[in-house]
């Protein structure tokens, strides 16, 4: 079964990712504030406060979540972690999309060669409805496209 | 959006390619918030989140080197947040040597804020509003600031305009003199969504209150009611301590970026009307009370962090008992009045305890001319803080703590900040006070009284 969601495109682009999901807000920097280095290589999620997302790893992820929270050194986190390869392919909110992470792909968009592509304002029932591992489909016009296990072979996220 | 005839000239490029991507950059981003035009900054000062020359932030100093070479640079002066490592703090040789590496970009930014203009050596705070350091914004100034806690007293305690911008956009909004119209820059924009009802029987600590509205109100403007029964309707340096502290944990556990007081914030007094009421209030506005209960509860959600550590059996809780190692307090940096609090406080529980020295090696956190005038107006207190055994320093511990031989030191913290973005164990302050003055017992270790 294949859920279809319509969003605000803030970063447009076509992307194919696994998702990963949390219901709490996404803190950029307690998330990802040593991704990339060789602290931390495969930007594993170091935020113990968000047990959804704590050590699974970021890389290429369709990052589902309400918002983002905390350190205004989050669109510069996210950044930084594009840049070095370590970042999320899309970040697909339910709500508006804060400063911090519209920020954050809007200086992937004019400043580097990995945009993140952000869609927001997706709803409620997507955040409800997607689950971890799912394969997802986003399209440049807001179209976001949720394959559910019953008809793709999802692997779950990896966990570091 | 609509620009005006400078900001069209800079999109036709004729102040350069890097200038052209500033503009295009602040255009996405105010579009993405509705916003129609551009608005001057008129702060005379900026701030900025970038004060730790990490090396996980190369691509920052990357572009902040594209910029410099394209020659844009900012039309302002500005102070930054702190530094990660300060000489003075002790430290073993190995942790000198891994601070080395983690910040190895230290030098660089800080050669290229020079470049840009930053206002001296010694403007690397969080707390960049204190007198003694002298970035003050004015009542209904426009900013382009970074740093959480600093954009939030910038707009609740002074009554400036500032949305909570990232790092980096802080910097081009300073290069180009404008920023986006949207959001806490308009008048709807800072209305509340929240009416947030304390009804403590105690001074409720300023961390804990603020972790709760944080918690609550995420990214919406809260209205707090019944604060000013323990602060005052004055803005005392207490008050504004207070509320620094408050702000700082509601812009970590949320992304709070306004909050309004009543009867103590600009705003707050400005629009109260004659019925009590207060025009700041949105209509349907949600209600939320607070109470002795919740901030405990709001306590107890904290996860210790040193139980995953003693989970994967680093020995260290056999070796010494548990007993923490290091403390933090001034996550914001402390005022020299809270400077001197806390020295008192030391000296009183330590003479309580029959201790001459501080049982834990302890680190007050300030601005580096908070510091420097606390040495100067108050010798006697800063000789005896070096006697009791703790050192003042203007370093960050946020920072510091993002290096890993960090996380095997048991670091206590009274600052909802700190603790929420490292390994460090939070205590209230009263509790923090007892351990650093007192030792470690049992209590402690079961989390403190509250728990």
């Amino acid at each position: 079964m294949i859920r279809k969601y319509k969003g605000r495109v803030v970063v447009p682009g076509d992307v194919t990712a696994d998702a990963l999901v949390t219901h709490a807000g996404f803190n950029t920097l307690a998330s990802l504030k040593t991704a990339g280095s060789f602290l931390n290589p495969k930007g594993v999620i170091q935020d113990m406060n968000n047990p959804e997302l704590y050590k699974k790893l970021m890389p290429g992820k369709a990052l589902c979540l309400p918002e983002t929270i905390g350190s205004t050194t989050g669109g510069m986190v996210l950044y930084c972690a594009s840049v070095m390869g370590v970042g999320p392919a899309c970040m697909l909110f339910s709500k508006k999309a804060d400063t911090l992470a519209v920020a954050g792909a809007v200086l992937t968009a004019n400043w580097s060669e990995h945009p993140i592509v952000l869609v927001d304002d997706l709803g409620e029932d997507f955040l409800k409805e997607v689950q971890e591992g799912q394969r997802i489909h986003v399209k440049e016009d807001g179209t976001v496209l949720v394959e559910s296990e019953d008809t793709f072979d999802a692997a779950p996220a990896a966990e570091a | 959006m609509i620009l005006n005839e400078e900001l069209l000239a800079v999109q036709r490029g004729e102040q350069g390619e890097a200038m052209r991507k500033v503009l295009n950059t602040l255009v996405m981003y105010g579009e993405a918030f509705g916003a129609e035009r551009m608005v001057k900054i008129t702060g005379r000062m900026g701030h900025a989140v970038i004060g730790t020359g990490s090396m996980t932030w190369k691509p920052v100093f990357d572009l902040m080197e594209e910029l410099i070479e394209g020659g844009a640079l900012p039309r302002q002066s500005f102070t930054t947040d702190p530094r990660g490592v300060e000489p003075h703090v002790p430290m073993s040789l190995m942790d000198r040597a891994m601070f080395k590496l983690i910040f190895s970009g230290q030098k660089r930014m800080e050669k290229e804020w020079e470049r840009m203009g930053i206002k001296d050596s010694n403007a690397y705070t969080c707390t960049s509003y204190m007198e003694e350091v002298g970035n003050i914004p004015e009542y209904g100034d426009i900013l382009g600031w970074a740093e959480s806690s600093a954009v939030s007293y910038a707009n609740s305690v002074i009554g400036a305009r500032c949305n909570r911008n990232s790092g980096i956009l802080e910097l081009m909004s300073n290069i180009l003199g404008y920023v986006p119209e949207f959001g806490l820059l308009t008048d709807e924009g800072r209305k509340a969504d929240w009416i947030i009802e304390v009804r403590c029987e105690k001074r409720p600590e300023p961390q804990l209150l603020g972790s709760a509205i944080g918690f609550k109100c995420v990214e919406d403007v809260p209205f707090i009611r019944g604060l000013d029964k323990w602060i005052g309707t004055e803005l005392t340096q207490d008050a504004k301590d207070y509320l620094k502290d408050m702000g700082a944990a509601a812009a970590s556990n949320g992304s709070v970026g306004l909050y309004h007081v009543e009867n103590l914030t600009p705003e707050a007094v400005r629009h109260a009307t004659a019925d009590g009421g207060n025009a700041l209030i949105k209509e349907d506005a949600k209600v939320f009370v607070i109470d002795d209960a919740e901030i405990a509860r709001v306590k107890a959600s904290y996860p210790n962090p040193w139980e995953e550590r003693e989970a994967a059996g680093s020995g260290k809780k056999e070796k010494n008992g548990g007993a923490p190692e290091l403390a933090f307090a001034g996550c914001p940096h402390f005022s020299c009045a809270q400077l001197l609090d806390w020295t008192e406080r030391l000296s009183e529980g330590l003479k309580r305890h029959g201790n001459g020295k501080v049982t834990v090696n302890t680190i007050f956190c300030a601005a580096p001319d908070v510091r420097a005038a606390f040495e100067d107006k108050y010798p006697g207190q800063a000789r005896r803080l070096r006697e009791m055994g703790v050192t003042v320093s203007g370093l960050c511990p946020l920072s510091y703590t993002s290096n890993p031989l960090t996380d095997k030191i048991r670091i206590i913290t009274a600052s909802n900040k700190l603790r929420y973005y490292s390994k460090a164990r939070f205590f209230s302050e009263e509790e923090l006070v007892e351990i650093i003055t007192g030792g470690w017992n049992e209590t402690w270790e079961r989390g403190g009284a509250a728990r």
